[in-house]
């Protein structure tokens, strides 16, 4: 019994911070149809930025958030400067823009900052919290990790339900040249919605790196993880990118506690062909709107 | 009101718009008639900035159009009504409404609730996701959701295609209203002649991006000739 919980709640943790790295992605593919190979490498530049600070000296806290003001600014300009110019090109172009962005941002990165793992402090400890004089399988830092993609979700949501710039960029996301025409600035939402992406997908960055080590390729197993639960839900729903999330983090943690650790990758690409095959759409995907 | 001169504008090696003039007058509904492929959606999109022009020049009033893109033309009182499919389906009809106030910063209850009390069947619908809406509701919305940013010009596309008629006699005459009361300005491209002539004060036809008539709506009306060639009525 404490071995199924145990497992539960770690799946549950893990899995959250999955979707936040699908939350990411999919924040990407609604609002500019490119799916963002470059979201692992993005993070992890964020994350040694705030490893760098950390070394410095400076409070976990101002590294953090100079990480993640880091990611907001990275998302912007590689919009503006790079995936821009390729947009109205032919649909492969954006594809081999963000792949070979994955292949650059590691070599800067081991350029930069080196490729030997690096240890990066976990705020809360890594001992097992104790819930009435029982140890569990969930320490701080993870209970710090649910709570941070909750806010992020949280806020997502707000901002995208309850504030006229919500709005401007579902707009802009769902049909652009309607959102035109009714006076919002595309361009500049576009801009917002990677900015917005790649600071999500720095928040996913830095809980996997908290506790943990930092290499260049630290996010890479993450990274199929994330684009599983991404697709999973359905590439267009956010909701979907939490579920799926969800779903995949549970499941490979119990292939992983029950079974073996070297099947969570045989488990998560079972799912995802057995929902592929049952739903193709994934599993939140619209209907078809109305033809009239 | 709107005074287009010598406009032409095309897609690779067509030219769809040859040196077009025409203008919209204030308090007047302006007519753009012509068969499938005449041009006039040409017309309507480079006016509001969506297609590039190639040559010619766009005035509101006293102010030149020319280069500003389409997201600057609402804030200066030029409202765009695309055909009725170019609701945001994944809106709500609310969420569609606001969004066409926007452009003078917060919408009030004021400005929504005056827009709803013209389009009595959108007010049960406006937390309803506007895909769900039928085809002459859809119409509603798209022109309800111009009318939030308090236009003085509407550029209308083709606000019959694929309604009823009685639903078109309906919108026509709602347009007929505004026009009367608020002094709305309306440029109308529309195939089907017979129903735009019946509200328009003038009318211009095109035919393969051309002007062949610009008259009084009656007198077309009146000239069998021009209509069984080019209007089909």
């Amino acid at each position: 019994m404490q071995q199924l919980t145990n497992t539960l709640l770690g799946g549950l943790t893990l899995g959250l911070v999955f979707a936040a790295f699908a939350l990411a992605l999919v924040l990407i593919w609604r609002s500019t149809r490119v799916v963002n190979f470059a979201q692992a490498p993005m993070a992890m530049l964020t994350t040694y930025v705030a490893l760098t600070l950390l070394d410095d000296g400076l409070p976990y806290w101002v590294a953090m958030l100079a990480a993640l003001a880091c990611g907001l600014v990275l998302g912007a300009v590689v919009e503006v400067l790079l995936v821009r110019r390729v947009s109205h090109t032919v649909e492969i172009n954006p594809v081999i823009l963000t792949l070979g962005l994955f292949i650059v941002f590691h070599a800067v990165a081991a350029l930069v900052f080196g490729n030997q793992p690096r240890s990066f402090p976990a705020p809360f400890g890594i001992r097992g919290l104790s819930v009435g004089g029982q140890t569990i399988g969930v320490t701080g830092t993870d209970l710090f990790a649910v709570v941070a993609v909750l806010v992020v979700m949280g806020a997502l949501v707000a901002l995208f339900t309850l504030t006229d710039l919500g709005l401007r960029m579902r707009a802009a996301a769902f049909n652009s040249e309607v959102a035109r025409m009714l006076g919002v600035r595309v361009g500049a939402m576009l801009t917002l919605g990677w900015a917005l992406a790649a600071l999500v997908g720095s928040v996913s960055g830095i809980l996997i790196a908290n506790g943990s080590l930092v290499s260049p390729n630290y996010m890479d197993s993450v990274v199929v993880f994330g684009f599983v639960a991404a697709v999973l839900g359905g590439l267009e729903s956010p909701v979907g990118a939490v579920v799926g999330g969800l779903v995949l983090g549970v499941s490979v943690s119990v292939v992983s506690g029950y079974l073996s650790s070297q099947l969570v990758a045989l488990a998560a690409l079972a799912i995802l062909m057995l929902v592929l095959s049952l739903r193709p759409g994934g599993l939140f995907s619209t209907p078809a709107a109305r033809r009239v | 009101m709107l005074t287009v001169e010598a406009l032409s504008a095309g897609y690779g090696p067509i030219t769809a718009l040859h040196e077009v003039s025409l203008t919209a007058p204030e308090g007047r509904i302006t007519a753009v008639l012509g068969a499938n492929g005449a041009g006039k959606t040409t017309l309507l999109r480079t006016v509001s900035g969506l297609h590039p022009a190639r040559s010619g020049s766009v005035r509101l009033s006293d102010r030149t159009l020319d280069g500003l893109g389409a997201d600057k033309m609402p804030g200066l009182g030029m409202s765009h009504v695309p055909e009725g499919r170019g609701v945001i389906t994944e809106l709500t009809v609310e969420e569609n409404l606001r969004l066409g106030g926007l452009v003078h910063g917060r919408v009030g209850k004021g400005d929504l609730q005056r827009v709803l009390d013209l389009f009595p069947p959108l007010v049960e619908r406006r937390a309803k996701p506007a895909g769900t809406l039928s085809g002459g509701e859809r119409q509603m919305l798209v022109i309800g959701r111009a009318l939030m940013a308090r236009p003085r010009l509407l550029l209308l596309d083709e606000p019959s295609l694929g309604l009823a008629p009685r639903i078109v006699a309906q919108i026509f005459a709602l347009l007929r209203d505004l026009v009367a009361e608020e002094g709305l300005s309306v440029l109308l491209v529309e195939q089907n002649a017979r129903s735009a002539l019946s509200v328009a004060d003038h009318g211009v036809v095109l035919n393969l991006g051309r002007v062949v008539a610009d008259r009084p709506a009656d007198d077309l009306a009146a000239d069998d000739q021009l209509r069984h060639a080019y209007l089909g009525f």
